[in-house]
């Protein structure tokens, strides 16, 4: 006599649930009766039937499903909130031979990312959509979705959704419906065993669909919140089948499936792993391998820098710079950005950290080792960051300087003049500065002489690394390096 | 040949006890039981195992993943 499993755990779930944190590793983190971990199981049972796990991308919402990576042994990409078919979208572009599927709630789907949703519907992308309506937030403590009906009482509906003041329920698989591009569309429940079987079909055929690359498939599925709603087991069947299907008839909406022919697996992009790395990870120097160790103190400590001026000066390129700089001798970096959102004018600051260890905030409101202000209010405004031995330098045509600390190494120079007189355009004023840089760090014997070649050599690299294909503008840039030591020197 | 026989099992500590599948079974063979698990739901059991015939409702019914097993026995 022997058994063999005829109903049982899925393959395609992890066993046990290692990602979950916590004692508990055989089950799922839903509340006791939720439609999820139904849904959860006849999604697994498709992949599996169809074979299609070890290729399946699975775009894990937020909501209640937010740790489904915890639990399917597939691959994963857990996404902003309502993101999931735009990311979905990518995925599939960027992986051809991927199936991906996409599961969201209501929340998710029908209110923040309803926009991404169909506009991905709108293009026929080939992915499978599982909607999971419970007709509230689960996540969140049960408030009110599109998806509530009318006069249904929830945690901001108190007195039940008045359709005047909060509309009325959105109809999604209608709505989808009207599009050209969506090949299977149908609406299911997860109430009675009959119903569920059909809710199974649905899911079997959008993964079907999916594993036959013919189109946008979408399966809206009516799922028990019993605990949010406050409801049995009993109960919430009932609420489902007597309010919830009336409001949102079950059935199938479309099925072009037989008519569209099978897709192929288009070519994959231009973009192949090689030259992926190579943006990702570009060689440190020119003469990589001939990294020598360098004493000065600047390349083996701490640098904080805060640059300051007006929208449009270049100071965030110069933050830029001066972290890739960092960047490409293996230091972390962090560049944060603050400016107005006008392009031209406003205030603009950045603040760059240069670390041997981890960074655990790119800001910078004390202890500032470097000022750079180009502007009075700049000046006036971050002065008081920068610490009493720090370094300032300023552009001596627009700043007037307040009393300061005399361990302060003040620097007043005029780096758009120098840009326009020397190399023949003011656009070259951040190479200018740091030229300037360079010598202010010798100067204060942070930089030594043998560490010089390098300190330039590592501009010369993010320079090349921003204007590769302008060797001009490199040149000019290495003019206006050399401009900003001697127009200091002298 | 013999009829064919299954036998339902319900994992003690993986349950929460929702109570979706009592209605679900044909046979009404599961019953709330009267211990706490370790998750602290009263589990469902199954009181006349052997009695089941397969059908795969209570399995589909169960929103967790390996709560109910159902075997198939061969002779």
């Amino acid at each position: 006599m022997s058994e063999k499993i005829k109903f049982g755990r899925s393959p395609v779930f992890f066993d046990p649930f290692e990602r979950r944190p916590g004692p508990i590793k055989k089950n799922m983190h839903y509340c006791p009766g939720c439609g999820h971990g139904i849904l959860h199981k006849l999604v697994a049972e498709a992949i599996d039937y169809h074979g299609i796990q070890g290729k399946t991308m699975f775009m894990v919402p937020v909501g209640c499903a937010v740790f489904a990576y915890y639990y399917f042994n597939v691959g994963a990409i857990s996404v902003p909130h309502g993101r999931a078919p735009a990311v979905g979208t990518g995925v599939a572009r960027a992986v051809p031979d991927s199936y991906v599927i996409s599961y969201q709630g209501d929340g998710d789907l029908a209110a923040i990312g309803f926009n991404e949703f169909l506009q991905a519907a709108n293009r026929g992308e080939k992915i499978s959509i599982f909607f999971v309506n419970n007709s509230n937030y689960g996540m969140t403590g049960g408030q009110m979705a599109p998806t509530t009906l009318p006069g249904q009482k929830t945690a901001t509906t108190p007195f039940g959704r008045n359709v005047l003041t909060d509309g009325f329920p959105v109809h999604v698989a209608e709505m989808v419906n009207t599009l050209t591009a969506p090949v299977y569309i149908e609406r299911v429940a997860l109430t009675s065993t009959a119903r569920i079987m059909n809710a199974k079909k649905a899911v079997f055929k959008a993964i079907e669909n999916l594993k036959n690359r013919k189109g946008f498939s979408f399966v809206e599925v009516l799922a028990p919140c019993p605990v949010n709603l406050k409801m049995t087991a009993d109960q919430i069947n009932d609420f489902i089948e007597n309010q919830m299907i009336p409001e949102f008839p079950l059935g199938c909406i479309r099925d072009r499936s037989a008519e569209v022919e099978n897709g192929t697996v288009p070519p994959a992009p231009a973009h192949d792993v090689e030259s992926v790395k190579k943006v990702l990870f570009p060689p440190a120097l020119e003469n990589a391998g001939a990294v020598k160790e360098n004493t000065s103190e600047i390349f083996n400590r701490e640098l904080r820098v805060k640059m300051a001026g007006f929208g449009g000066q270049g100071i965030l390129s110069l933050g830029i710079t001066l972290a890739n700089m960092a960047r490409l001798r293996n230091f972390n970096v962090s560049w944060m950005p603050s400016y107005g959102p006008e392009q031209r004018g406003g205030a603009a600051s950045c603040a760059v950290i240069v670390s041997r260890n981890r960074i655990p905030s790119p800001m910078i409101s004390r202890d500032c080792d470097l000022l750079i202000a180009t502007t009075q209010t700049a000046l006036d405004k971050y002065i008081g960051e920068l610490k009493d031995d720090g370094i300032l330098i300023y552009d001596n045509t627009a700043v007037t300087l307040p009393e300061l600390p005399a361990a302060m190494t003040k620097v007043g120079v005029d780096a758009v003049g120098i840009a326009t007189r020397d190399v023949g355009s003011p656009k070259f004023v951040n190479s200018v500065l740091i030229g300037v840089l360079s010598v202010v760090l010798e100067q204060k014997g942070l930089l030594n002489a043998a560490d010089q070649a390098d300190f330039e050599q590592a501009f010369t690299a993010a320079v090349r690394e921003k204007f590769g294909k302008k060797p001009g503008a490199v040149e000019s840039n290495a003019q206006a390096f050399a401009a900003g030591r001697q127009g200091l020197s002298k | 040949m013999a009829a064919k026989k299954f036998r339902v099992q319900i994992a003690f500590d993986e349950c929460k006890g929702c109570g979706r599948c009592l209605k679900a079974c044909p046979k009404k063979l599961l019953a709330v039981g009267n211990a706490l698990n370790k998750q602290g739901y009263l589990a469902i059991t199954a009181e006349n195992a052997d009695a089941c015939i397969g059908c795969g409702s209570c399995f589909y019914q169960c929103p967790e993943p390996g709560a109910i097993t159902i075997f198939e026995i061969t002779e």
